[in-house]
């Protein structure tokens, strides 16, 4: 089964952000915004929510941290304790920076891969790109609510806010 | 371009007027070309050096390392002289990427893509000296803790030189995993220009299927800004931790608590020679004055004006310390260092360190690349001398002056630093080749910075009404637009 989306593509930032807010008002049904760059305001457009990516730092800073404290007292303590010009066993003082470094380190990784699976980013993607919208140019992608009539509604709203083309492509629903 | 960035009052952070599609062309254009003979002068050279310096390391490392200039007295030198140097250039790399970012000093992206793959590089060179300094490089894993069949023998976690492990490999694989992360927006815009072929084929894995989804676009730049207040205290702590290898021990002139900030300075300090050097080179050898520019530069000389007086302070500060104290050893070291036998070391790192960077305070200095670029080196001799005189000096003459001794490096040791540069610019001119090195994406997003008065020099056009169908290629102020190719988007609809 597939449906006909709707893609308009624009030159410039101001033009796509208010033709994403613009569409977005019209309630159409806004698949995605695609830019060459990080355009700032258009989560706001898109109505996007804030990533929870940063809870995922946070625990994964977390099990780092409870990781390595945990590794250093087991084998300092536990399972090898030595006399180190008589320091405590548990100097814990010590043991803070290793910690410190193995909560960055999880935290980081934890992140980025949490992130690349979210976002479905992996080698060996088959994922089709629009034309040009890794170089200069802003697409918005439609899909139409009900009617093909809404497409064409959609049509005109993005050429009235400047898009230089559009086009109707039939995608996997 | 956002409306936000524009006001009179900003000075634009490109130069020329480029449109999207010209940025992308221009940033591309050192990838897709054949190599200039300077690059392959420039290549020969750093593999030589980088030979030679392997062969070096194939003897010391068959030999052991009793050809170095070691003796009872100074059991580090060279080596870990070298060790810090090459961690401390790093450390600019993510100080630009990472520190920058959080304050939004957008000037960062045109220098930081190049800056964390010196970085990368820059650690590199730095973790081969411990590994070499063990003298048995195959037992390095030694140092890692895992459950072995010695017993239940485990690594020692109380010592600096196990942090010192997890410090730089921490390190490494968050600068790697942050430059690549910033990489992939960039690595989908050059799959999308290449014709089918292997290079493609190398491309698309590379990029993991970025599309240039706004969804992915905002998480990553979620994952940005948190990698970047991962990154920031890492750099403090790893030059902090490295520091302390000295400052935990009880050598007069290494017991000091100012250590840790008076390195992290120092890093920095000598980092943003490095980018200056680098960058120097690299925006003249492909021309990318427009993008690297002199306000670039400019602004990199002001750190260095900063960190080259925390760096003064330190000196002062230890030497105040060293006489306050009433430590007689502690004075001695210091006097040592001053005026005894290596007082030449220490003299030169002060007239590279604490003098030469104060001539940063004059405009047309910090304006002039030919100028920056010999006081980076300075500055670059001057932080080498730095570790030399810290670590050296110290040593030779300890607490019993029966056991007082002289140092003097072997060709081996200068062989196998000199063996690291060919390693640090024959990594930095492939990076050059295969990869973009500049951020194509960010630099986009600053194209429109700071521009409203179409009157004024080289702005750029202002935001204006939508101009259905306009050519995409042409520059809407009609300057400073060169004839680029656009063959690629010939075959697109729009």
């Amino acid at each position: 089964m597939s449906a006909p989306v709707l893609i308009g593509y624009f030159e410039k930032e101001e033009q796509v952000l208010e033709a994403t807010r613009a569409v977005r008002e019209a309630g159409h049904d806004l698949r995605d915004v695609y830019t060459p760059y990080a355009v700032h305001g258009l989560d706001d457009a898109m109505g996007l929510k804030p990533s929870r990516l940063t809870w995922v730092c946070f625990v994964g800073g977390l099990t780092g941290c409870t990781l390595a404290l945990s590794l250093q007292l087991y084998t300092s303590v536990v399972s090898w304790p030595l006399n180190v010009g008589g320091k405590p066993f548990n100097s814990l003082p010590a043991f803070i920076p290793v910690t410190f470094e193995l909560t960055v380190l999880f935290a980081a990784l934890s992140t980025v891969a949490a992130f690349l699976v979210r976002a479905k980013l992996f080698p060996g993607n088959k994922r089709p790109t629009l034309p040009r919208v890794t170089d200069d140019r802003f697409a918005i992608v439609v899909a139409p609510r009900q009617t093909p009539e809404s497409l064409e509604a959609a049509e005109d709203l993005m050429r009235r806010h400047g898009a230089v083309a559009t086009d109707v492509r039939e995608v996997p629903s | 371009m956002s409306n936000q960035h524009l006001s009179p009052l900003r000075v634009p952070l490109v130069s020329e007027s480029r449109t999207l599609g010209q940025l992308t062309e221009e940033i591309c254009a050192p990838m897709e070309r054949a190599p200039t003979w300077k690059w392959w002068a420039a290549f020969a050279i750093a593999v030589s050096v980088l030979g030679t310096g392997a062969g070096i390391v194939a003897y010391q490392v068959g030999t052991g390392i009793g050809v170095w200039g070691l003796n009872k007295t100074i059991g580090w030198a060279f080596d870990i002289t070298n060790f810090v140097f090459w961690v401390g250039i790093g450390h600019a790399g993510t100080l630009i990427s990472a520190i920058l970012f959080l304050f939004r000093q957008k000037w960062r992206t045109s220098i930081n893509r190049a800056a964390e793959a010196m970085t990368l590089f820059a650690v590199m060179c730095a973790a081969l000296f411990p590994v070499i300094h063990m003298g048995r490089p195959w037992l390095a894993f030694w140092v890692l803790p895992y459950p072995n069949t010695r017993g239940s023998l485990w690594v020692n976690f109380r010592s600096p030189l196990l942090w010192d492990v997890f410090a730089i490999s921490t390190y490494f694989t968050v600068s790697a995993v942050f430059w690549y992360v910033g990489l992939i927006p960039d690595l989908a815009t050059v799959r999308d220009r290449l014709k089918a072929g292997v290079k493609k084929a190398v491309f698309k894995v590379l990029s993991l299927g970025w599309t240039g989804s706004h969804r992915t676009w905002s998480r990553y730049e979620t994952v940005y800004l948190l990698l970047a207040g991962l990154a920031t205290p890492l750099v403090l702590s790893v030059h902090t931790i490295v520091s302390m290898d000295f400052a935990t021990s009880v050598i007069p002139g290494w017991h000091t608590t100012i250590f840790p900030p008076y390195f992290v300075a120092g890093a920095v300090f000598s980092g943003f020679a490095m980018v200056l050097t680098l960058m120097i080179i690299t925006r003249v050898v492909l021309g990318y004055e427009h993008l690297i520019t002199i306000r670039h530069l400019e602004n990199m000389t002001k750190v260095i004006i900063v960190t080259g007086g925390l760096v003064s302070l330190a000196y002062a500060t230890e030497f105040f310390i060293a006489w306050y104290s009433g430590n007689p050893y502690e004075r001695f070291a210091f006097m040592n260092r001053a005026f005894g036998p290596y007082a030449w070391a220490y003299w030169i790192m002060v007239t590279c360190n604490v003098v030469s960077p104060h001539l940063f305070w004059f405009k047309k200095i910090r304006t002039s690349p030919a100028a920056i670029f010999a006081l980076s080196l300075v500055i670059n001799v001057g932080m080498w001398f730095e570790r030399f005189v810290i670590i050296v000096t110290s040593l030779h003459r300890d607490f019993l002056p029966s056991s007082w001794s002289m140092y003097t490096p072997t060709m081996v040791e200068v062989g196998t630093f000199i063996g690291t540069f060919g390693l640090f610019f024959t990594l930095f001119l492939l990076f050059v080749r295969v990869l973009p090195i500049i951020s194509i994406g960010e630099v986009k997003s600053v194209l429109g910075f700071a521009r409203s008065d179409p009157g004024h020099g080289d702005a750029h056009p202002p935001s204006r009404p939508a101009a259905a169908h306009e050519a995409p290629t042409e520059d809407a102020s009609g300057r400073h637009a060169p004839p680029l190719a656009i063959a690629t988007r010939k075959d697109v609809p729009v």
